[in-house]
């Protein structure tokens, strides 16, 4: 098998193996759409129309698509260090809890410095939160698969009680905090093409979008133009090699979940600064777990990640358009669509590999003739 | 008097919240004894859960709901063995796949059938497995000491509970006095060897897998036709995932996993009592900090106690004949 898997040009194996995983996942859930009785080309017509069809649609597909970019690359990350972070959920609560905190902390002061502070706040708490597991993991060999899921589970309650407790809005009933000081809070992209002469509808789209896209380009400065981030893939690849080489894999073990986690933990920026201005109970909404879908689409690369990401947020906003014109399909639905996403692209990438390098292998030999 | 009623009502509670860790604990440890990581109890488990309230709330008959469950557990315990062992995909990453779709499809089957929001039928209680009274429990109630203890704590569990007990040991012989359970250590240790000696690894593994599904399925239905009467979403709430931890803690042995299932068990009860309880020295906690007392005990244990770990040699390798 290995030695079939050279054979393969680069655009099969990163653009043509994908897109065939992709319509196996969609293909599977257009059986169960036709399974609930519905057409699944009109379900299909309803999410890209939702999708990409008017510009608060698409705006909304941005929205969505930029906390995918957070969690794909925070999933990614540590995945090339060799270890599977499914705690980015709850890094991402704990991010938000950390913002939330430092927007009032500083209190009403210049929005530049009010937004730093939130960076500041949502990446720290988002990396401590990885932190203890990764220890954990480093120094007493704790599975971090587990671990992350049980901080997933911590996270909530932890959310929780902020929210009913001492964060909650003064005089209020939800599990929600005050609203935000006047001066924490994104520019939304309308804005800003507003700004100059290009108009376009209002919308949840903000600017956190190209901080996402700024921090895809950090990770693949990181991974794969600095000393550190080879450091860190020879450790994901083959720790033993980078022990023998002299770097120490507990140490990158803990630094590369603390950027991970850093980085599931800006998704508040988007979600919280961005949009809703205050702090909300269970706002990551299972962004988190998307996260692992997103980085196994985009072949953990962050070019395939914002790709990925961006599927996923026309499927998140053209699934919400599906469920209200179709009362049959709920948003679970789109939890199940990405479910057999991680299935066929991530546990069963190699299912047309084969079939594919021999259709390749026979081309080949015709041409060699 | 208060003190003994709180022991014999936390230990009733403790069973009875330990029998599905316990069932999807012999399953996670039956598939990692073959060699594959199974991080889909937690789906399996709820996928379970979700068909035998179905059947059962169809049929009437929690017997169907038990088939059912069953069904769908082994259908997707053969679907992450095709990746495992076959397709020889990651397999962490197989299982949190099963898991988000059934999060995923459960609720929309649900919605579908039953137009409730994503949950089953309320079950009655025929329809479900509910408690059963062993002979002379009320007779015996007002005898002091073994009174409340036969009748609270042995009596009037379900019937998967009392199922369970039998399943332990069930699962201990199959796997350390049959030549099967043999070779199935043996397949997650050194696959090679088994090769060798002429036994199919993929069949062996298939068949770990098989077994993992039906524990699982057990496991799924006690959830929402024997401790609930329905289902609701995400039920299962990490525990499959605890089941694992408990594994792991039990060293991958069965009278380990099981004293280790029985532990959650009892700190889940605990927290259930402790929730608006003054307490000495430090008052009342908030009901957010005892909701997490198991999941911060399973990192504690995860952290703390396990030692060494000597997870099994091969699990999570894919088998390669070729190489």
């Amino acid at each position: 098998m290995s030695v079939a898997d050279n054979k393969l040009p680069w655009w099969a194996d990163s653009i043509l193996l994908p897109v065939l995983n992709l319509l196996a996942a969609f293909l599977v859930s257009g059986l169960v759409i036709w399974g609930l009785g519905e057409d699944p080309y009109i379900a299909l017509s309803y999410i890209v129309e939702g999708a990409f069809g008017f510009e608060e649609g698409i705006s909304y597909t941005f929205y969505y698509a930029t906390n995918f970019v957070f969690t794909g690359l925070a999933v990614s990350l540590a995945f090339h260090a060799g270890h599977f972070n499914i705690g980015g959920e709850g890094q991402a609560m704990l991010g938000g809890l950390g913002l939330t905190l430092a927007v009032f902390m500083i209190g009403d002061v210049s929005p530049l410095l009010s937004v730093f502070f939130a960076i500041v706040g949502a990446a720290l708490f988002g990396a401590a939160w990885a932190y203890i597991p990764a220890y954990l993991q480093a120094k007493r060999g704790s599975h971090i698969v587990i671990t992350t899921i049980m901080f997933n589970f911590i996270a909530s309650a932890l959310l929780a009680y902020f929210l009913v407790g001492p964060l909650q809005r003064p005089g209020g009933q939800m599990p929600e905090s005050a609203d935000f000081p006047e001066s924490a809070s994104l520019m939304g992209i309308h804005e800003l093409l507003a700004a100059v002469g290009i108009s376009f509808e209002e919308g949840p789209m903000n600017v956190s979008l190209l901080i996402a896209l700024a921090c895809a380009v950090g990770v693949w400065f990181l991974l794969w133009r600095t000393r550190f981030g080879y450091e860190l893939r020879v450790v994901g690849q083959n720790p033993n090699a980078a022990r023998f080489g002299g770097i120490s894999v507990s140490r990158m073990t803990i630094v590369a979940m603390m950027i991970s986690g850093a980085l599931a933990g800006m998704m508040g920026l988007n979600e919280l600064l961005g949009e809703q201005h205050r702090l909300l109970g269970n706002f990551t909404l299972g962004y988190g777990f998307v996260g692992i879908a997103v980085a196994f689409m985009g072949r953990n690369h962050p070019v395939g990640i914002v790709l990925a990401a961006l599927l996923f947020g026309a499927l998140y906003q053209g699934g919400a358009e599906l469920a209200f014109e179709m009362p049959t399909i709920t948003r679970d639905l789109i939890v199940m669509i990405q479910g057999l996403v991680i299935l066929f692209a991530g546990a069963m990438e190699h299912m047309f590999r084969k079939p594919v390098t021999m259709l390749f292998a026979r081309f080949a030999e015709r041409k060699a003739v | 008097m208060e003190f003994l009623a709180d022991i014999v009502l936390l230990t009733d509670s403790t069973f009875r919240i330990a029998t599905p860790l316990i069932l999807a604990a012999l399953a996670g440890l039956v598939a990692e004894r073959s060699g594959i990581v199974d991080i889909g109890l937690e789906g399996k488990m709820l996928a379970a859960a979700f068909a035998a309230a179905t059947a059962a709330a169809v049929t009437g008959s929690p017997w169907m709901g038990l088939i059912a469950g069953i069904g769908a557990s082994v259908v997707l315990a053969l679907l992450h063995g095709y990746v495992a062992i076959s397709q020889r995909g990651n397999q962490i990453v197989s299982g949190m796949a099963v898991n988000i779709a059934v999060a995923g499809i459960a609720p929309t089957l649900a919605n579908f059938w039953f137009r409730k929001g994503g949950q089953t039928p309320l079950l009655t209680d025929e329809s479900r497995f509910s408690a059963i009274n062993l002979p002379f429990a009320e007779a015996l109630q007002d005898v002091p000491l073994i009174g409340p203890f036969y009748s609270e704590i042995i009596s009037g569990h379900n019937l998967i509970t009392y199922l369970t007990v039998l399943l332990i040991p069930a699962t201990g012989w199959m796997l350390y006095k049959t030549r099967f359970g043999l070779r199935l250590r043996a397949v997650g240790e050194n696959p090679e060897a088994v090769d060798t000696a002429g036994i199919s690894v993929v069949l062996l593994r298939y068949q770990a897998m098989i077994i993992a599904g039906i524990l699982c399925g057990f496991a799924g239905t006690v959830l929402s036709t024997g401790l609930g009467a329905g289902f609701i979403r995400d039920m299962s709430a990490g525990k499959g995932f605890l089941a694992l931890a408990a594994m792991i803690f039990g060293k991958w042995k069965p009278v380990p996993t099981l004293l280790a299932c029985l532990l959650f068990g009892f700190v889940d009860a605990l927290q259930g009592r402790l929730q608006g309880v003054e307490l000495p020295v430090l008052g009342e906690i908030p009901v957010q900090f005892t909701m997490m007392l198991p999941y911060v005990l399973t990192v504690i244990i995860l952290a703390g106690f396990v030692g060494k770990i000597q997870a099994p040699r091969a699990s999570g390798i894919p088998y390669e004949k070729d190489h």
